[in-house]
């Protein structure tokens, strides 16, 4: 009964020093002094709006990337306490002491620390020796860049955490395969390997580089696993499952889940609204909502409404119809029809409102029950104000010649009747007899005569028309475009007869009582279209590189500096790191070349296994950092140097590689191998007195003198600030 | 033309025979319908060959009778160390053999199947039991696919004829510039002219297009100002003649390297027709453009590498020679007409790697031999094509030797090449002097002359005043006035000439400034300072002061015009005059950004030389020295050509298109006829062959990556014979399938013409269709 105590509770705890003692050491350089400087520091006062904002839970687009990196920055200011009141405007500023400094920066902080066991386990992982993993590990540890990164509230380093967490876990769940598939830690690995992915994506879009590259090495791994005979279909079809499962389904549910956590958490309106469309922000606490509610939902002959396009760009707008005119001659001479202007206005304003009318009768209110317009049906638009009729004709727009001028139709007695007959076609309708709706509606106003539609040209009108933007009847296209479409935004049921009360009923606000809610997938779609298609104005920024420079490391980024004193912070490499991580890989790759080549014509050099090691390797840190580096070539955004850090790493990560396969099989005699373990100690501890050199730039402290400064400006295109005297 | 790899005359003559042959000895095959060796002819050959014929094969064409005897033996499977040693000479290189019409019923091509999808590992493993399966059974296509024998030239005779029918069927019409040809003809007639121009593509195409003009008896005077245009008196045939005619040769040239890919006639016949009829290549063939030059190139390229491929087993013989040149001189002239050419280069390059690569494995080749190869593949596809490319540009700038347009676009050393041009013979005064009026042309390629007019930044862009940029075109307001640095010049003394190291301000001549910086942001480049014009009838301040140096001088020397290399900086932050090259938003109007840069690298950014010299006072000498090489001017002229491609974007309201639009056919492009009373053509594919295009390639990929996995998992040694004909048929078109792919890729990526797709998705159709109806 008692058997089980005849034998002594014996827990044996296996505990790798080496990976103990570089965590603690990773944990020291990266949060050594975390709160100093207490004041915000480059890229913190971008982030840190959003951070702001998911306190206060209002809703924000950032075109920068999905979601999970704010949020994680966010963990940390909910953690601290922050209730979000701070102004981020610019970078230098203070903090005041509502903001919880330590606690924003300390999840980043504690993402670079442990990059540098992640190293270390990679290379084990990867089958090499112990020494080349401490290596390693040590050149991730004493590498400035990382560090200064690390050390403040951006995301690179838990982009880079995640990533190597990926890497990590795939080459465990690799090494696993051989003979223990579908075991327990099996799983855990490859479903690891799965979330660590799709953090990585969720943090920035660089991830996704990565996650395909693994995607691919899974692959090939899998192809193999395919020629395996002894393997049953069965057992083949189960392994292509589980990695479907865990890296492709599991991936995209927890990216999409990001997106829900978001949603939830900001579920109030804010400065961000205006790119969305109008359901979308009618779902928002405030904003819209507080307007639209209580709309009527279906629009009916006599109903008064504003007309909002839906593409939004440049701004969103209002179609507008004011008093003035087009001009009888434009500048280039070109003659106009003298009209009433239409203009898509970016303000509310009353002369946004527009009424249906049912071209057969004369009434501008509703009936008694209203008569809804549906899809098809032909109306005519009358302006609220002025009550004149939008019309069409064929004289040339103002600004897009190739298109038909829009006006409000005055009759001037000369030959040119009005043609103001629209068909109201809905756009995402799903039937043909749809009920055109507030706000959820997208309409297309096709002209009866000319079979124009009514567009949003995009260009702006000048002086005579008040800057507005410029609305056309375009007569060619056919296919779908947003600036054809609108929806109704503003709505009510008309009620005055005359026109005195009717001006005043437009100027009251709408109120009555409806609830729209969107469905997450829906919003989901939306956001995620717009966080792709939102362009920011490229500007070029004083710190901003090309790709190219990132190589050589031939620019920094001044990240802040002391109000008073020369104490600064600089984004800046070891620069032994650095040059001997190109070396690398160029010795790499030129390897490589020769043993491919000589291999080819039957020579082996290595033995099969050194090859394979060295081929697995190679797959996974030069192709990591092409990867992670190359894109940047094809981007048009403004690139930094931190961009380069997550390449960086994998480039790092060769160089004990390179080291190793040397020592191990090209230095042949006993002399040469020490003489190369010599070598590396001194290269060693170059990397370190070049750590040691540039620290007080990568944590701010101490402050330098200017000799000193002058000094550090190792290349001539570094911008080390140095106060005037 | 040259003899093809096969000579004709053998090929039919062996074809009856190898029929009666076929039915006398092996009756029994008949129902098996599987079996169509005529997908993978080459290898079938040289498995028997080598396994049945010995020593016969390798040698030239052997006559026909006594050889047909061997072919009755292998209906008993050779021994295992038979077929083993047949491996050893590298799959895919096999000996010529005489008879290609023996070639269809032969089976035995295990040796296919393992050099496609094998990736290395598969073939040990898979290949010899196979083998033995493979080469027992012998059968008979059954519904024979072999044409009669005069069927080829007559296909082909069909197919030149309707592809010529089509394509200059109402040629003439409409007689007025549509889409394109307003730039191409207008090209067309400058080189007629003989005056110099710019363009963004390389010359050769529009140099056809100007000699197919001039032969025709065009005379360059019509302007070709917009669409619409009407041609009235002008000859304006001849240049659509010749588009048209390229534009015709493309089915043939199609016709033909389907037909060697697939060696199956009704495949090859289809592609044709398929092409013949698709409306986009039609009308795109039909107007004086680049387009149909370029796929003239582009397909000749595809044929002679296809070629030159199947001679594969005959190096260094004439034909292979012949095909290989070609393949260069094909390539040279798609690089030659439009940039996009370079995707089929990156093909050619992948198939001649893929090639070598093979070579190199090949172990019976010594590495001398490899070294042969190796050198005749870059004489052929690097050398040459490079030096035709180079030639057409010598051509290009001898022919182009009066000033026009283009001329701001290159450097002082260039223009004074051009008669006409203001620096042509030109005489100045030959030293830099106080009180002249000089222009400043940038170094850097492409680069401007240094400008300013009365327009100020914008607000928020820097210091609200005057703008410096640097403009392309020649403009009073390029010029400025050399002063000294504290003084105006006495008009009464002597010239004092500016020597490397003086302190100088310059005055803008129109308005009366100064060139000017301070220490506020670039308006695009932030890390440089802003360059303006400031002061009033040149009176400024400190920050006007440049300090000019000769690069490579030491102090006290005199400043050339023209030649010395001079850089500006100023006094005062000790930055550098330099122009970023970047173009200035509208307030600027799009002219250059000038900046003064603090770095101080030694770029031609910040490089200017002196260009015009007015000086009365000054004696003018002529300027002969200036003659650059024809390896700069050539250099210069790409860099200006990659700069406006660069500066090439849509510009909104513009009709562009999107390139997943291509394939899908989802718009077409209206060439002529604006008003409705209007000639009226509009480009678009013929939609069944497009979309037909797009299921033939998901069918395709479906196919093989199941075929892949199939064998992968060792299916074919359990498997009957039709499987591994499937496998056989989709490992061969897999090759000539990954082709066609990158050339679609390669497409895809050329700027508006979507048209091209239709080619390279057609080609592969007939491939698969054909694999279906097996």
């Amino acid at each position: 009964m008692l058997g089980f105590l005849k034998e002594p509770v014996i827990l044996t705890v296996e505990i790798n020093m080496n990976v103990m003692v570089l965590t603690l050491m990773g944990l020291i350089s990266r949060l050594w002094r975390l709160s100093y400087p207490r004041a915000v520091v480059f890229d913190e006062v971008y982030y840190g709006q959003f951070v702001s904002l998911y306190m206060k839970r209002i809703f924000f687009v950032d075109d920068s990337g999905p979601p999970f990196g704010h949020m994680l920055l966010a963990l940390g200011g909910y953690l601290g306490g922050f209730d979000g009141n701070f102004l981020w405007n610019r970078i230098g500023a203070e903090y005041s002491m509502n903001v919880p400094v330590w606690s924003l920066r300390l999840l980043p902080a504690l993402a670079g620390a442990l990059c540098v066991p992640l190293a270390y386990q990679i290379l084990v992982e990867l089958q090499f020796s112990h020494c080349a993993a401490l290596g390693a590990a040590l050149l991730i540890l004493l590498e400035n860049s990382l560090i200064t990164q690390s050390r403040f509230m951006l995301l690179e380093s838990i982009l880079i955490f995640f990533i190597l967490l990926a890497v990590l876990a795939y080459l465990k769940f690799y090494n696993l395969q051989k003979h223990s598939s579908f075991s327990g830690s099996w799983w855990f690995w490859l479903l690891l390997t799965g979330v660590a992915c799709s953090c990585a994506v969720g943090v920035k879009y660089m991830g996704l580089f990565t996650y395909i590259l693994l995607l691919t090495i899974a692959g090939l791994h899998f192809w193999h696993v395919i020629g395996d005979q002894n393997l049953s279909n069965v057992s083949l079809m189960c392994h292509f499952l589980a990695r479907t499962l865990a890296l492709i389904v599991i991936p995209v549910a927890m990216y999409v889940s990001f997106f829900y956590v978001h949603l939830t958490l900001l579920y109030r309106s804010g400065p961000h609204d205006q790119i969305m469309t109008s359901a979308f922000q009618a779902s928002l606490e405030g904003g819209l909502a507080r307007i639209t509610q209580g709309q009527p939902l279906e629009v009916a002959y006599g109903s008064q409404i504003t007309l909002r396009n839906v593409l939004g760009k440049p701004m969103q707008c209002w179609l507008h119809s004011h008093t003035n005119t087009y001009p009888i001659r434009y500048e280039n001479g070109r003659g106009s029809s003298h009209q009433q202007q239409v203009t898509c206005y970016p303000f509310k304003d009353v002369n946004n409102w527009w009424i249906v009318k049912d071209p057969g009768m004369q009434q501008l209110v509703v009936s008694n029950p209203p008569r809804p317009v549906r899809h098809g049906h032909i109306v005519q638009l009358v302006h609220g104000i002025t009550t004149r009729y939008l019309n069409t004709h064929d004289v040339a727009a103002p600004l897009s010649p190739h298109s038909q001028e829009v006006s409000c139709y005055i009759d001037y007695n000369i030959s040119m009747p009005a043609q103001n007959l629209w068909r109201v076609e809905i756009v995402n309708r799903e039937s043909d007899t749809d009920v055109w709706k507030t706000i959820l509606s997208e309409v297309r106003f096709v002209h009866v005569n000319t079979s124009a539609v009514l567009k949003l040209s995009g260009a702006s009108l000048p002086e005579w028309g008040y800057r507005q933007l410029e609305v056309v009847g375009e007569k060619l296209s056919k296919g779908y475009h947003q600036s054809m479409v609108w929806n109704v935004e503003e709505h009510r049921y008309g009620k005055s007869l005359e026109q005195k009360e009717r001006e005043v009923e437009l100027h009251s606000p709408t109120q009555m009582d409806i609830s729209k809610n969107l469905s997450f997938m829906a919003k989901f779609t939306e956001l995620q279209w717009k966080i792709l298609t939102l362009k920011n104005e490229e500007t070029e920024h004083k710190y901003s590189s090309s790709a190219l420079d990132w190589i050589t490391m031939d620019t920094n980024i001044a990240y802040w500096l002391h109000p008073t004193s020369s104490a600064q912070i600089h984004l800046l490499g070891n620069v032994v790191t650095w040059t001997s991580a190109n070396v690398a890989a160029l010795v790499y790759v030129c390897l490589s070349l020769w043993y491919l080549v000589r291999r080819r014509r039957k020579i082996y050099d290595i033995p099969e296994d050194a090859w394979q090691l060295w081929v697995s390797a190679g797959g996974i840190c030069v192709g990591g950092w092409a990867v992670n580096y190359l894109p940047f070539f094809g981007m048009e955004k403004t690139l930094f140097l931190y961009h380069y850090l997550p390449a960086l790493t994998f480039q790092i990560l060769l160089i004990p590689i390179v080291l190793q396969h040397i020592s191990d099989h090209l230095c042949r005699s006993v002399l040469l191998k020490s003489m190369f373990t010599a070598l590396i100690v001194a290269w060693f501890s170059s990397v370190y007195f070049v750590y040691s050199t540039f620290s007080p730039v990568t944590y701010g402290e101490p402050s330098l003198s200017v000799t000193e400064l002058k000094d550090l400006r190792w290349k001539d295109s570094w911008n080390i600030l140095i106060r005037k005297q | 033309m040259a003899r093809p790899c096969r000579p004709r005359a053998e090929h039919l003559r062996a074809k009856p025979c190898f029929l009666q042959l076929q039915l006398s000895h092996s009756p029994r095959s008949l129902p098996l319908r599987r079996e169509r060796g005529d997908r993978v002819p080459w290898l079938q050959q040289r498995s028997s060959c080598s396994a049945t014929l010995g020593g016969c094969c390798s040698a030239g064409p052997a006559p026909a009778g006594p050889s047909l005897r061997p072919r009755a033996r292998p209906l008993q499977p050779p021994p295992l160390q038979d077929y083993i040693s047949m491996r050893a000479p590298r799959p895919g290189r096999p000996p010529r053999t005489p008879y290609p019409g023996l070639r269809r019923s032969r089976p035995g091509a295990g040796s296919t199947a393992l050099r496609m999808p094998a990736a290395g590992r598969g073939q040990a493993e898979a290949g010899p039991p196979r083998q033995g399966e493979l080469r027992e059974p012998r059968r008979l296509p059954p519904h024979s696919p072999a044409p009669p024998a005069a069927a080829q030239p007559a296909a082909l005779a069909l197919v030149i004829l309707l592809s010529f029918a089509s394509r200059f069927h109402r040629l003439a019409e409409p007689p007025h510039v549509c889409w394109d040809e307003t730039h191409f003809g207008k090209m067309g007639s400058y080189y007629i002219n003989r005056t110099f121009f710019f363009d963004v593509h390389p010359p050769l195409g529009k140099m056809l297009i100007g000699l197919a003009g001039y032969l025709s008896g065009y005379d360059g005077t019509f302007p070709f100002q917009k669409p619409g245009d009407r041609y009235e008196q002008h000859n304006y045939m001849g240049m659509r003649g010749f588009c048209a005619f390229l534009g015709s040769c493309l089915v043939p040239l199609v016709y033909l390297t389907v037909l060697e890919l697939s060696k199956s006639l009704p495949a090859a016949l289809l592609t044709a027709f398929i092409l013949i009829f698709d409306t986009g290549c039609i009308t795109l063939s039909q107007y004086i453009l680049l387009d149909p030059i370029l796929m003239f190139f582009v397909m000749g390229a595809v044929l002679s590498m296809v070629k030159c491929n199947s001679c594969a087993d005959r190096p260094f013989s004439a034909s292979w020679w012949f095909w290989m040149s070609l393949t260069g001189v094909n390539l040279a002239g798609a690089m030659g007409v439009k940039f996009v050419g370079l995707f089929v280069v990156l093909l050619v390059g992948l198939n001649t790697m893929h090639d070598l690569w093979d070579l190199l494995g090949n172990l019976s080749l010594s590495l001398v031999m490899f070294g042969k190869h190796l050198l005749a593949r870059v004489l052929c596809l690097i050398l040459l094509p490079l030096a035709l490319y180079t030639a057409m540009f010598a051509v290009h700038f001898t022919v182009l030797n009066k000033s026009g347009p283009g001329d701001g676009f290159f450097s002082s050393a260039f223009q004074s090449q051009l008669i006409g041009n203001n620096l042509h013979n030109m005489s100045v005064p030959e030293h830099l002097a106080y009180g002249s009026m000089v222009t400043m042309k940038n170094l850097r390629m492409a680069g401007g002359y240094l400008h300013s007019h009365w327009h100020l930044y914008p607000e928020g862009i820097g210091a609200r005043q005057q703008q410096v940029t640097a403009y392309l075109h020649k403009d009073l307001n390029n010029l400025w006035i050399v002063k000294k640095h504290h003084s105006d010049t006495d008009p009464s003394i002597p010239v004092e000439f500016v020597r490397h190291g003086d302190i100088i301000r310059l005055e803008h001549k129109e308005t009366s400034r100064n060139l000017h910086s301070h220490q506020h942001e670039a308006p695009l480049t932030r890390k440089h300072f802003q360059v303006t014009a400031y002061g009033i009838n040149g009176t400024g301040d400190s920050n006007d002061f440049w300090r000019i140096e000769v690069v490579g001088r030491k102090a006290e020397k005199l400043i050339r015009v023209l030649r010395s290399q001079v850089r500006l900086i100023h006094v005062a932050t000790g930055c550098i005059l330099g122009s970023s090259g970047k173009i200035l938003p509208k307030w600027g109007w799009e002219q250059l950004e000038v900046t003064c840069t603090p770095y101080l690298k030694e770029t031609p950014n910040s490089l200017w030389n002196f260009e015009d010299h007015i000086n009365p006072k000054l004696p003018n000498i002529s300027l002969d020295v200036l003659k650059p090489s024809f390896a700069e001017i050539l250099l210069e002229s790409h860099m200006v050509m990659i700069q406006g491609n660069t500066a090439l974007k849509p510009k909104d309201n513009e009709v562009t298109s999107k390139p997943w639009h291509w394939p899908i056919n989802y718009q077409g492009l209206r060439f002529s006829g604006v008003n409705e009373t209007d000639y009226r053509v509009y480009l678009l594919g013929n939609p069944v062959i497009w979309w037909l295009n797009l299921v033939t390639i998901g069918l395709y990929l479906l196919i093989t990556v199941s075929t892949a996995v199939a064998l992968k998992r060792g299916v074919q040694l359990t498997s009957e014979h039709k499987g591994e004909v499937k496998i056989l048929k989709s490992a061969r078109t897999l090759k000539h399938l990954l082709r066609q792919r990158e050339k679609l890729w390669k497409k895809c990526i050329g700027r508006l013409c979507d048209q091209w797709l239709l080619k390279s998705l057609i080609t592969p159709l007939p491939e698969i269709s054909e694999q279906e109806w097996v």
